[in-house]
């Protein structure tokens, strides 16, 4: 998505995206024995996509990527706790809408001065 | 390997729920079939459970679940004196199915959550996806 027009907000909503599918997965394999919660930091992540997008050739894209630490492990080496994939997923979730609003009113702003309302 | 189409946050969650339903299946199997009784030891109904598998997919980085199997417990079945019954073998033993109704229950929950979670995971994307495409 073209920075110059939406800032950061393009490529954050894009990773927000992709940590719902992340979160996702570790909600889908709750029972699957031996599997390992991965979750995206959101920070690293979003530096990573902006100095990639700024022409850095040395960023790495999966960058931001990491293991999720269990409060407690499990006898068959599964690192999902429930409760705290919900929270994680909400909190994306919401954040994930405000981007969009983000992205949205930047749209209609730039809309109404093509249109010149 | 046949070539698939690649995996969105729709086929992931389905094929969840799909494995997750396996297993809720395999459990009300144990609980049906528990109390019933064989006159062989062989014969006995032995618990099954499903195993899961992760199935990851690299182009999109979602990481799925399959059932990769059943598999049948190793418990040795419950022998019990019953002369009167008329199962019973020659030295009057019937051979009870080893099921442990409460362990079973207790899968039935677990996986009745965790499927609860994953429907609750897939409303709450589509909403956003929705939103994404009504914005304009």
């Amino acid at each position: 998505m073209n920075e110059r027009l939406f800032g950061i907000h393009g490529a954050a909503l894009t990773l927000r995206s992709e940590r719902m599918g992340v979160i996702a997965s570790n909600i889908a394999n709750a029972a699957t024995p031996g599997y390992k919660a991965r979750d995206i930091d959101f920070n690293a992540a979003l530096g990573a996509r902006l100095a990639q997008a700024r022409g850095d050739a040395t960023a790495d894209p999966q960058a931001g990527m990491v293991w999720r630490t269990p409060t407690m492990p499990s006898l068959d080496g599964n690192t999902v706790e429930l409760s705290r994939e919900q929270v994680a997923f909400a909190e994306n979730a919401v954040a994930y809408s405000a981007t969009l609003s983000f992205v949205t009113g930047k749209v209609s702003t730039i809309t109404r001065a093509l249109k010149g309302e | 390997m046949p070539e698939r189409a690649p995996m969105t946050l729709f086929s992931m969650t389905t094929r969840a729920m799909s494995a997750q339903m396996v297993r809720m299946n395999a459990a009300t199997s144990n609980l049906a079939n528990a109390g019933s009784v064989s006159s062989t030891e062989e014969g006995a109904y032995r618990p099954i459970r499903a195993v899961f598998a992760v199935e990851l997919d690299r182009a999109s980085g979602l990481a799925g679940v399959t059932s990769s199997g059943l598999v049948r417990a190793e418990t040795a079945a419950i022998k019990r004196y019953d002369p009167a019954h008329p199962l019973a073998d020659a030295d009057g033993n019937v051979f009870e199915a080893p099921v442990d109704e409460t362990a079973e229950m207790v899968e039935i929950m677990e996986s009745a959550r965790q499927y609860q979670n994953l429907v609750q995971a897939l409303q709450t994307a589509k909403q956003l996806m929705l939103e994404t495409l009504r914005s304009q």
